[in-house]
């Protein structure tokens, strides 16, 4: 049984949550959807994608990066909502090189997912067809940074589960990008490995682990067989029983 | 690279090889080596034991660290729109051409560069620039020539004329804060006189209301301040005058700095900290030295330190830090960020400065003008503070005039007063827009010059730009765009992305190839930014689109092509490069653009 001051109405729904837990948190737990790109559930809140951006009490606010708390009534599924997810997700489109067709992560890709599940049938903005260069220096990772979307999910599980800081955000504004930690500005040249956590972690094709490509063939990857919307609550809440 | 391994060690040493020291190492560190190169950042990193990618992320983020060479004299001319009215544009291409070089590029010798950067706060004395980081103001065409021979003589800074480097006050009105007689000291003994919980119930009393924008009651975050758990807390000055178009805080820090340390040391003596950091905009970096010799003086004065005028448990010091070019740092949590020697980004609040702040201690941020307002409070006591200005809005504003006006400067005015009165006084006639607070505030047209500046009304930071019958609104706009797109810190995805689409957006209506189409986006997306960014910056961001479009239509409509729709790739101009290489430039080899097709 759940305590009335322990609840929060989400689209009209009342949804439990424990001391301490964000909208999202709370909002995954009891299978509903909030749609995220820089949060994980092993690395906190962050607030820097916006796509789980949502209605409090008629306000808008970050999903991730907001505590749960009695008497808030939310909207998450709403045309508006969906419209500001759409525009964000194409602007991390044309902000980078994304060419699914060729990309291993296809099908495994949350920016895709997204891009799927906004009903996204086009960049919509022109393309600003940045020049990033390809990393392959790693023995056993590739840094795609085509592909980047400044989730920093990297760069906060190299620093706090593995504690080798090897990537971090330089920059500012739309000259803002990802940097790893080695004179030459490779990654082979850091003390990265296959096993870091940093190495899983990415929700698009940046960071790949090399010579695994195409184990599971394109249609019937993670979000070929259902929507992110339904696989993501799936794995949460199979997760908390 | 000996000698400059040197410079590196003597200003880690003088910094005591503090990593939350790391931008103001870096700062220093440029300044006797010019520009940052890679082995430098590597032995600062080395030295201090930390990761290169942080200073990295340093040096790349503030606009005024350099990883490349940018010649030995670094000029920037300042190019709000204030600047733009003043001719800058005209001067700084002037420059470029008699120097034989391009923007940002650095001349063959390595001597000089030139370049554009955000609003110097000297809007009432421009068009202005910024050479290594010193203010010339009042630039003309002959002060161009001349810093070109200076340049090319290789004369050195110290050497340069004087008065190219003179700053003026142009107090114009003065009122409760600017206007009155003030002995240094006298607000600490009152303060001291009325205790912590008095000095308190004096701010509360007075109902003053924070200075830099958002209005905040200051006793409210004093008292939250206090009330937070932890054993050390910090008083912190926003002195990080970045709105374009505000210059007030420059001129309390030049002329009043002794009324602004005081009301630091008077809110650490409420909330109970005893340590206060100024941040200090990169763009007054000619203060540092006079404020450094004023803090040194009320020290020896008592003023600061142990047992401040004597009261047994007044310990409290100051210490400045500066910025370094980047206007994101205004954000109180991305302000905090820099103090601690990181990239400014804002950080999620809640949790607030008040119980999150520098080091994750308790903290009180507040502007320069609030702080310099707390010593009136003292003097005067919160009842008399409060009798001044209106109700919701107590005591005085200052507003730093700027524009189409006879007689720029700052206005102190007790607040209610009306936007007509203002533009009388500084002798404004035939005005047709006011931009009040900013890029980030508020458009206002004659039919709104009635209003009155107050928080209940139209509140502000400061900032009161002036705008002629003649002016194109559409180009200020335009020039607030660019400035957004450029001082984005870049963090959240709406403000990153958005404020460059907006931009280009912009950049091609006034190229003569938007539509209608093109105006829809712009409501889109300033709507996008102002609900779904992380922070102030991004949601205020299309906040003079909107304005300009509702009430200057016209002056985007005559730019607009009356088809639905025109593609943002110029076909054209882009088979120029195969033009190039194929060495072709007959008929066939160009396309029918839109106006080619009409004619």
């Amino acid at each position: 049984m759940t305590a009335p001051d322990s609840t929060i109405l989400i689209d009209d729904v009342p949804v439990p949550f424990k001391p301490g837990e964000t909208i999202l948190q709370a909002a995954m737990e009891a299978g509903v959807f909030i749609p995220h790109l820089c949060y994980h559930p092993e690395l906190g809140a962050h607030g820097s994608c916006r796509v789980c951006t949502v209605m409090v009490n008629g306000r808008n606010a970050s999903a991730c990066t907001m505590k749960a708390a009695p008497g808030q009534e939310i909207e998450v599924d709403t045309p508006d909502l969906h419209a500001y997810r759409r525009t964000l997700v194409q602007m991390l489109f044309v902000e980078g090189n994304h060419f699914c067709p060729s990309c291993e992560k296809s099908g495994n890709c949350q920016l895709q997912a997204l891009g799927y599940e906004y009903e996204m049938m086009t960049p919509h903005f022109v393309e600003f067809y940045p020049h990033r260069p390809v990393d392959a220096s790693h023995p056993d990772v590739l840094l795609e940074l085509n592909r980047c979307i400044q989730c920093e999910l990297c760069v906060r599980a190299s620093r706090d589960v593995d504690g080798k800081s090897v990537f971090a955000l330089a920059g500012r504004g739309m000259g803002s990008h990802l940097i790893v930690n080695s004179p030459t500005g490779k990654l082979g040249d850091t003390n990265f490995a296959v096993t870091d956590r940093a190495a899983h972690v990415c929700p698009v094709g940046a960071i790949l682990v090399k010579r695994v490509g195409f184990a599971v063939p394109i249609g019937e990857r993670r979000y070929d067989v259902e929507p992110i919307s339904e696989e993501a609550t799936r794995c949460e809440v199979e997760e908390a029983k | 690279m000996s000698a400059n391994s040197d410079v590196v060690g003597r200003t880690i040493e003088r910094r005591k090889a503090d990593p939350t020291q790391l931008l103001q190492i870096l700062r220093e560190v440029q300044e006797e080596l010019d520009w940052l190169s890679p082995e430098t950042r590597w032995d600062v990193a080395a030295r201090l034991g930390i990761h290169a990618t942080q200073v990295e992320s340093i040096v790349q983020f503030y606009s005024f660290l350099y990883d490349r060479p940018r010649g030995r004299y670094r000029i920037l001319f300042s190019d709000n729109i204030t600047d733009r009215m003043l001719g800058n544009v005209g001067l700084f291409e002037h420059m470029l051409k008699r120097l034989k070089l391009k923007r940002g590029e650095v001349s063959t010798d390595g001597a000089v560069s030139v370049d554009l950067t955000s609003c110097t706060g000297m809007c009432d004395q421009g068009p202005a620039l910024l050479v290594n980081n010193r203010p010339v103001t009042r630039m003309t065409a002959r002060r161009v020539d001349e810093i070109c021979d200076l340049v090319r003589g290789g004369v050195p800074l110290s050497e340069w004329p004087a008065d190219y480097f003179r700053v003026e006050d142009n107090i114009r009105r003065a009122d409760g804060l600017l206007g009155a007689r003030y002995e240094p000291g006298s607000a600490l003994q009152a303060a001291i006189a009325l205790g912590r919980q008095g000095m308190l119930d004096e701010m509360k009393r007075s109902n003053l209301r924070g200075r830099g924008g958002a209005g905040f009651t200051t006793s409210v975050k004093w008292e939250s301040c206090r009330n937070a758990p932890g054993a050390e807390r910090f008083v912190v000055c926003n002195a990080d005058e970045g709105e374009p178009g505000t210059f007030k805080d420059r001129v309390l820090l030049a002329s009043f700095a002794e009324r602004v340390f005081e009301g630091m040391a008077i809110a650490g003596f409420a909330v109970g900290a005893g340590r206060g950091l100024v941040y200090l905009r990169g763009e007054y970096r000619h203060l540092l030295e006079p404020l450094e010799a004023k803090l040194e003086a009320m020290r020896k004065k008592r003023f600061l330190g142990a047992s401040i005028c004597g009261a047994q448990g007044f310990d409290f010091d100051i210490e400045i830090h500066l910025g370094a070019g980047a206007y994101i740092c205004g954000e109180e949590s991305a302000l905090i960020e820099s103090l601690e020697g990181k990239p400014g980004k804002p950080r999620i609040r809640p949790p607030f400065p008040v119980t999150v702040g520098y080091l994750g201690k308790p903290t009180v941020v507040d502007n320069v003008e609030t702080l310099a307002e707390a010593t009136v409070v003292a003097l005067e006591g919160g009842r008399a503070f409060a009798g001044q200005g209106t109700r919701r809005s107590t005591g005085s504003k200052i507003l730093s005039v700027s524009g189409d006006c006879a007689r720029p400067g700052l206005y102190e005015y007790p607040f209610g007063v009306r936007i007509d009165q203002v533009l009388e006084d500084c002798g404004a006639g035939d005005v047709a827009a006011v931009q009040v607070s900013g890029p980030s505030g508020v458009l206002l047209t004659p039919d709104e010059f009635r209003r009155h500046i107050a928080f209940e009304d139209v509140p502000t930071a400061g900032a009161f730009m002036v705008f002629g019958k003649d002016r194109d609104v559409f180009e200020v706009a335009r020039n607030f765009a660019h400035f957004f797109a450029h001082e984005s810190c870049g963090f959240c995805t709406p403000c990153r992305v958005g404020t460059t689409l907006v931009r280009d957006a912009l950049d091609k209506i006034a190229d003569g190839r938007g539509s209608r189409y093109e105006i829809n986006e712009l409501m889109r997306l300033s709507e996008l930014l102002r609900r779904t960014s992380h922070c102030g910056l991004g949601q205020t961001a299309g906040n003079s689109i909107r304005d300009t479009w509702l009430k200057f239509r016209p002056a985007y409509e005559r730019r607009l092509i009356r088809g639905d729709f025109d593609p943002a790739v110029d076909l054209e101009a882009a088979l120029a490069r195969a033009r190039e290489i194929s060495g072709r430039d007959d008929a066939g080899a160009h396309i029918d653009t839109h106006e080619g097709a009409e004619a």
